[in-house]
């Protein structure tokens, strides 16, 4: 027999179709530090040494970079004080259906990079989604569009994200 | 001495080399340090379970980045990406072996640079395709004056 949570015909509430086009709040983040960008270009590299545009200055400057820049996949956003809530499923609890979520995918589209000392402002707003069932249930695929900005005003990027919940 | 790749020197059709990681709970614990991803599904088989996987499973965004280490690896220091567009269509589980695909697949002088558009993709060890996509860089080229 079918619990209420799945016998849900959508997934879609009634704050996704009024957030639909409307930029949230500005997410603004702490200073990006030379340390934040090393321990991200070792985690993503690990074990390998990372490239040394990420860490060394001297190297740094010789390249057309000037100095040094972070990844282009470094996330300046983590480590809020106050902590996020947590999403998807956790131990002991079973997830009702919608609270389950899966990365997409994305696609970024670059322009200035992120160096040490930048604070980067994030704006974000729910571009559209559509519905299917799959191995999963009902899924939600849901399309949200970011930019982010430096303390310049300067584009750093643009990105179109999909989260799929379920 | 900074590696410096050139538009000349990259054909239609090459493939580039491969980043290759055996995923498993040391790099995700790392990954989740520096991205602040300490999400269950990513750290807890019972709650990977409770989410319909097989167990905890790796974070996309790592894959991600090993596609941004690829494209690095290949073309050095001096490219210039951008944009990366990746779709996750599988899960990484733990001890999956992920690999990057990189292959050329047109090349484009424009007023906004030398351009190279790439297919993308992360396979892991059964030969699944889990994470489609493509990219586009920007390289030096040798007529530009920066190949001094």
């Amino acid at each position: 027999m079918a619990t209420q949570d799945e016998a849900l015909d959508t997934l879609v509430t009634p704050q996704i179709v009024a957030s639909k086009g409307v930029w949230g709040p500005d997410t603004v983040s702490y200073p990006v530090s030379q340390s934040d960008i090393r321990k991200w270009s070792i985690a993503v590299y690990w074990p390998e040494t990372p490239p040394r545009l990420f860490w060394d200055e001297a190297y740094a400057r010789t390249t057309r970079w000037d100095g040094i820049v972070a990844p282009e996949d470094f996330n300046p956003f983590g480590w809020p004080v106050a902590p996020p809530r947590l999403p998807g499923a956790q131990p002991g609890l079973r997830p009702r259906k919608g609270e389950n979520v899966l990365n997409g995918g994305q696609v970024d589209t670059f322009f200035t990079r992120i160096r040490p000392g930048d604070v980067i402002t994030e704006r974000a707003r729910v571009a559209d989604w559509d519905e299917r069932t799959g191995r999963l249930g009902l899924m939600l695929f849901l399309r949200h569009e970011s930019e982010w900005h430096n303390q310049l005003g300067e584009l750093v990027k643009r990105r179109m994200a999909t989260s799929i919940w379920y | 001495m900074t590696q410096r790749v050139f538009f000349e020197d990259i054909e239609v059709g090459a493939e580039g080399p491969t980043f290759s990681r055996k995923t498993d709970l040391m790099n995700w614990n790392r990954y989740a340090a520096v991205n602040d991803e300490f999400i269950y599904v990513h750290m807890d088989d019972d709650a990977g379970r409770a989410a319909g996987q097989a167990g905890a499973f790796g974070m996309g965004n790592l894959r991600w980045s090993y596609v941004f280490n690829a494209i690095r690896s290949w073309f050095g220091d001096e490219v210039e990406v951008r944009e990366v567009g990746l779709q996750f269509r599988a899960i990484n589980n733990k001890n999956d072996v992920l690999s990057t695909h990189l292959r050329v697949i047109e090349k484009v002088r424009e007023s906004s640079g030398n351009l190279l558009r790439l297919e993308v993709n992360v396979v892991n060890q059964n030969g699944e395709r889990t994470a489609p996509g493509h990219a586009l860089v920007a390289l030096p080229s040798r007529d530009d004056g920066a190949a001094g």
